[in-house]
């Protein structure tokens, strides 16, 4: 506990210097700006503004990348609430009791309500990642190459299972996303793979350009030809604050939103997105008076907000102990992380506590400043949205271009990103969901190396995978979600994915 | 579970935009590290703005240049992200 105390002390002295302090609140500026912007989701955002904090040191840059993750959760409620367009997919049931309440009027409360709860559940899940991410590192220290691929092969398993819609498609997702990632030189024997004589694919496909194809462009493609959106509903500020009954209805959503978003952040997945889906099933079924769910319910803005920023919290717990991404966010802050040099896994809390408790106190400053920034300059916001989509999609266009190209001077990257942002429209088009394979590509190159190991230590024995019992337990916890999924083929019950589905649409449970 | 929609009912009302972008795209890869950064964008933008969302020609002159010559400065110049210059020092 001490030490505890003592370490997040460091941390501060790291986060309240000016210019640690000057990025992280530009992280949250920024953040706020791509998740208020329709067709710029926090994944693209991160992806797009990589370049820019290649000059600076890592504390800094991953400081400033984490600004604009939660920055844009905070950004996408503004959409949702004020014109039913999810900024970004975490904010999809928001929309419903958020856009209800808006009309009805309480804008200003519902953005409030949606501001605090952000805060509350980004402090609190602070305070729990900071509690468990260093004694889960001391534990996987333990973690020999056979656990480690069980434990990646049980996150892929666990994000089809939980992602929404058809786990065979979020599964052969998953899967195209691994072929991707075996395009490069192979890491044991030196031989270049799929490479077809382009000297650039050595290196294998960055996840920059494919996560900025599969989310930023693609969503221009599917965006820019259709009708102009719906009016926005402008608050005054003399309606911010809610009334004290408002304040009553949010405060037990909140809490239970928080820890919610928590536990689910920390299972791999897309944490942020399920996690506001289930505290809304939740919330709509503790309610006194579920019918009031969809016509402006506070407890319908107040839970899944919450929970979709403690989930960004929780997200960060096994991405930072164990160097293990759950889900394609976290993925792409692992590489950026990567690209400073800096190497998240076990070792990282011991290694470097200067830049890992820095990290954690930045996220205690960014949820203030992102509290401050929110409540007063929501208006100004708002009139970015006011930019016709017209004039602002060339723009967007051009950074995506632009972010792309600069990670590596490549215009290789360029095409990789075009060829995706195809691939996304289609997918878009057919109702996949692209998020796996960004997980898949980052992955794909831990996994081979994982198996790989584990079988030069084996002799090329696969029992190795069922002689260790960490190893065997998580396998055996994969196998269980993929019969589970089986389930609903004999009961001929719902699934849960089916129930979100109808929970979203507003039909009965 | 049940049946997908079949192909022609997800409806593909936008497709021109979508090529048109796409193009843009392929347009800018050819060219950014011919031209310049600068040049291309400029082009690009103006194409976009002007020719596909048939804005007037001062809107889309000015976004045209404001854009490609900001963002410029504020990569290249500010951040210090080397973006490639043209034939002309563009």
């Amino acid at each position: 506990m001490t030490e505890t105390v003592h370490n997040l002390l460091l941390g501060f002295s790291v986060a309240l210097s000016p210019p640690v302090l000057l990025y992280a609140f530009v992280g949250c500026v920024v953040g706020t700006i791509v998740g208020v912007l329709p067709g710029v989701g926090p994944l693209a955002g991160i992806s797009l503004l990589l370049p820019a904090t290649f000059g600076l040191d890592a504390t800094k840059a991953i400081v400033m990348l984490a600004g604009i993750y939660y920055g844009a959760m905070y950004g996408g409620s503004t959409t949702s609430i004020l014109m039913r367009i999810p900024g970004e997919a975490a904010s999809v049931m928001t929309c419903i009791d958020g856009y209800a309440m808006a009309r009805k009027g309480r804008a200003g409360a519902a953005l409030a309500i949606a501001a605090v709860g952000s805060y509350v559940a980004g402090t609190v899940s602070v305070v729990a990642l900071m509690f468990l991410a260093p004694p889960l590192a001391s534990f996987a220290l333990r973690f020999g190459p056979p656990e480690y691929f069980a434990l990646l092969i049980l996150g892929l398993l666990v994000l089809a299972y939980m992602s929404s819609g058809s786990m065979v498609k979020a599964l052969a997702m998953a899967t195209l996303g691994l072929l991707l990632g075996m395009i490069g030189i192979d890491q044991m024997t030196g031989y270049f793979r799929f490479a077809y004589g382009v000297v650039e694919l050595g290196d294998g496909i960055g996840v920059v350009p494919v996560a900025v194809g599969l989310f930023g462009l693609s969503e221009i493609l599917a965006t820019a030809g259709q009708e102009t959106p719906p009016a926005v509903i402008k608050p005054t500020l003399r309606e911010l604050l809610p009334s004290r009954q408002e304040w009553k209805d949010a405060n037990w959503p909140i809490w239970r939103g928080t820890v919610l978003g928590f536990l689910i952040g920390i299972i791999p997945g897309s944490a942020h997105i399920i996690s506001s889906f289930v505290s809304y099933a939740v919330e709509r079924r503790l309610a006194r008076r579920p019918e009031e769910f969809g016509q402006g319910a506070v407890a319908g803005v107040a839970g899944p907000e919450s929970a979709n920023n403690s989930a960004t919290s929780g997200a960060f717990v096994p991405m930072l102990a164990l160097g293990v991404p759950s889900g394609p966010i976290p993925a792409v802050m692992l590489a950026a992380m990567m690209v400073h040099g800096v190497s998240p896994g076990p070792l990282l809390i011991k290694q470097q506590p200067e830049l890992f408790w820095g990290f954690i106190a930045s996220m205690y400053v960014g949820n203030v400043v992102l509290l401050i920034l929110n409540l007063p300059l929501v208006g100004v916001f708002v009139n970015l949205l006011r930019v016709p989509y017209p004039l602002l999609y060339p723009g967007i266009l051009v950074f995506c271009i632009l972010g792309v190209y600069a990670v590596n001077s490549s215009v290789v990257d360029v095409w990789i990103m075009l060829v995706m942002g195809l691939v996304g429209y289609l997918l878009r088009k057919l109702e996949f969901e692209p998020a796996p394979i960004v997980l898949g590509v980052i992955l794909a190159p831990m996994i081979e190396m994982a198996l790989r190991q584990s079988l030069a230590m084996s002799d090329g024995q696969y029992a190795i995978f069922l002689t260790r019992p960490i190893a065997t337990t998580l396998l055996a916890v994969g196998v269980l979600l993929v019969l589970l999924s089986f389930k609903s083929l004999i009961t001929h019950g719902f699934d849960w994915r089916e129930r979100m589905a109808m929970a979203e649409k507003g039909e009965e449970l | 579970m049940g049946a997908s929609r079949g192909l022609g009912a997800v409806g593909w009302s936008e497709w021109r935009h979508a090529a048109a972008i796409l193009g843009t795209c392929a347009f800018a890869a050819i060219a950014l590290e011919r031209l310049g950064y600068r040049l291309t964008m400029a082009i690009a933008l103006g194409f976009l703005i002007g020719v596909i969302e048939r804005q007037g020609v001062f809107v889309t002159l000015t976004l045209a240049v404001a854009l490609a010559a900001g963002s410029y400065l504020l990569f290249d110049t500010l951040l210090r992200v080397p973006l490639p210059r043209g034939p002309f020092g563009l």
